[in-house]
């Protein structure tokens, strides 16, 4: 069968105003709150809609963590995914060990693409794709803002610093999403409903004998260094010479 | 012990891009550090005489091959990987080469990757901005073994292009290139203007300048200053300007020594690309819009007034 695999990460509302707990243990996450990563959301329309003309037959959505974890997944259900697995997890999650779990769910789907986002946007690791193609021995093609099917290859492009690049790669392959390729669309109530009687399957990581490794020790979380707060000025000439004076002009 | 760090060079083939040169410095940070500059490409002569030029580098290493002619990350990280053994850290720039490319150096290593690196504290030691650059993490290698690095370019100065050269030595990796992933093209955008993410001035739009047309003004106000243009992300999905203009946390991040936003709300994400610009200016008719709380010098009114008058004012 023809399936498209999809990461998901639960991730704090981009909305959210992040702040750094005085300790410096983290950033503040209760009562926040959570959502899918934007970029995920973005990967997963991009699923739905390739199975909408026909490039394929099944949508799986995947993500790994903690029990939490389980409402972005019903959400992405009720988006418009076929199924979805959660590989249940505690404590910090590295790309690495995302990407070996990945990989043992790639195993066993067998799917045909393989779309993430191409960076969380609470570590803004923007690596577990890469990883995950890395060990997976597959292409890779990230930043995607256009993405187009033709059978055994996919034509990608890309949003790169220059402008945009066009990639030929084979498939079975990993994409990586940029905010471009496509607006998602929103979900309906009625499909809250239907999604509660999707197959969401649970495994652990020791069950797909993944070992969490913490390579990086995080030591400290600080808030970032505030601007000072500037002035006003009354108009055009009043901004030049400011400007001036300080040699930027 | 001085740590040995490998810095994967980012080119075109012929120019050495300025990123490189800030990640030299980055590595230069870490004292008594030794350098080797990696340039990967099908005729690597001309880039590597840049490399070594720099002053900071001990070292340059080329490795040629037709297949390096475009930068793959699929092609070029088993490359890397082979030239990687002898050094504790591989760096390459948080750019789009830089982040693709790493990653996938890192997976193939299983070794831990720390992105967008605006501080060296000791060879295991790391600060980098998280959630948008609204917290900073320190982060400390576990274990033994190597770490990859993306450089945050915003964050350091360019090392500069001495007289003195460093050596540069030929090698060859053998290992076999995948043929999976294949080039097609690039749509670069020839422009005369500085570029955006190395460039002393910068003068941004946003969604209020309503038209790719109304865009002109502010070309044209840059091209007095000397400037590079950038625009925000709703400018750019709305078509005014080409994608790679978009300044801020899914664009470039810049540190320029002026910053012009023009009827730009100041959106985080916008922000999170202007934060190490050393002046901002914001010129925004709504007094209240949050790029004011970051402006150095604020301006009230209406942009299409306002830039034809401070290009007149500084012609
Ligand atoms: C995950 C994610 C990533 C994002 N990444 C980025 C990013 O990298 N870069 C980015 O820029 N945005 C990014 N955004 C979008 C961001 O949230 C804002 O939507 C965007 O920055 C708004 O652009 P803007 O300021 O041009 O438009 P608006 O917010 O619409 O602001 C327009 C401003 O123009 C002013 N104005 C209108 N007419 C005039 C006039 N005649 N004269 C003077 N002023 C006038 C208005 O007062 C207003 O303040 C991202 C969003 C998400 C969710
Ligand atoms: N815990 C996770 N579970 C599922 N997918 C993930 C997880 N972490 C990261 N990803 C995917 O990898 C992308 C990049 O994440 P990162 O490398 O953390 O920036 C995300 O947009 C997701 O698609």
């Amino acid at each position: 069968m023809k399936r498209i695999l999809v990461g998901i990460k639960r991730v704090v509302d981009y909305n959210v105003r992040i702040r750094v707990r005085p300790d410096g243990s983290g950033v503040v996450t209760d009562g926040v709150k959570m959502s899918i990563n934007p970029f995920d959301e973005i990967a997963l329309e991009e699923a739905l809609r390739i199975k909408e003309r026909g490039g394929a037959e099944e949508v799986v959505v995947a993500t790994v963590g903690p029990a939490d974890c389980q409402q972005q997944l019903r959400t992405a259900l009720a988006m418009g995914a076929d199924r979805a697995l959660h590989v249940q997890a505690d404590g910090v999650l590295e790309p690495l060990t995302v990407a070996r779990a990945l990989l043992q769910l790639i195993e066993r789907e067998q799917p045909l693409l393989v779309i993430l986002g191409k960076q969380a946007i609470d570590d803004d690791n923007g690596q577990t794709g890469q990883v995950l193609a890395a060990l997976w021995n597959r292409p890779q093609a990230t930043y995607a803002s256009k993405l187009e099917l033709t059978g055994e290859t996919a034509r990608v492009t890309r949003e790169v610093d220059a402008g945009l690049e066009t990639l030929e790669i084979d498939l079975p392959a990993v994409i990586t999403t940029d905010l471009r390729l496509n607006e998602p669309r929103y979900v309906k109530l009625p499909d809250i409903m239907k999604a509660k009687k999707k197959p969401l399957d649970t495994f652990t990581l020791a069950a797909l004998g993944v070992e969490p490794r913490q390579q990086l020790k995080l030591v400290r979380f600080e808030p970032p260094p505030q601007r000072q707060k500037g002035i006003r000025v009354k108009d055009a000439a009043e901004l030049v010479d400011a400007l001036k004076k300080k040699g930027l002009l | 012990m001085s740590a040995k760090i490998l810095i994967v060079a980012e080119h075109d083939g012929k120019k050495l891009n300025p990123s490189t040169a800030k990640c030299v410095t980055c590595a230069r940070t870490l004292a008594g550090a030794q350098v080797t500059v990696a340039v990967l490409a099908a005729e690597a002569a001309p880039v590597a005489s840049q490399a070594a030029q720099l002053s900071g580098v001990d070292r340059v290493v080329t490795v040629e091959n037709p297949a390096n002619l475009h930068a793959l990350a699929a092609v070029l990280a088993p490359q890397v990987v082979a030239l990687a053994a002898p050094f504790d850290i591989v760096l390459g720039p948080s750019t789009t080469f830089g982040k693709d490319l790493m990653a996938r150096v890192a997976g193939l290593l299983e070794a831990p990757q720390v992105s967008d690196i605006m501080a060296i504290e000791s060879a295991g030691r790391f600060r980098r901005p998280i959630y948008a650059g609204n917290a900073i993490l320190t982060v400390e290698k576990a274990g033994e073994g190597k770490v990859v690095g993306t450089v945050r370019i915003a964050s350091f100065e360019a090392a500069a292009s001495g007289n003195s050269a460093a050596p540069i030595e030929k090698s060859t990796v053998s290992v076999t290139l995948p043929t999976h992933t294949r080039f097609i093209s690039v749509s670069a955008a020839k422009s005369d203007r500085p570029d955006l993410q190395t460039a002393a001035r910068v003068v941004s739009g946003g969604r209020a300048l309503g038209s790719a047309d109304g865009f002109k003004i502010l070309y044209s106000l840059a091209d007095r200053m000397g400037a590079a243009v950038g625009a925000s992300r709703a400018a750019v999905d709305a078509g005014y300007a080409p994608n790679e203009m978009q300044v801020g946390q899914t664009g470039k991040i810049i540190s320029p020594e002026l910053y012009v936003a023009v009827g730009i709300s100041g959106a985080i994400q916008h922000l999170t690309g202007i934060k190490d610009a050393r002046t901002i200016v914001a010129i925004n008719k709504d007094g209240e819009a949050p790029i004011f709380e970051v402006a150095d010098f604020g301006l009230v009114g209406d942009l299409f007034q306002i830039i034809p008058e401070i290009e007149r004012l500084i012609s």
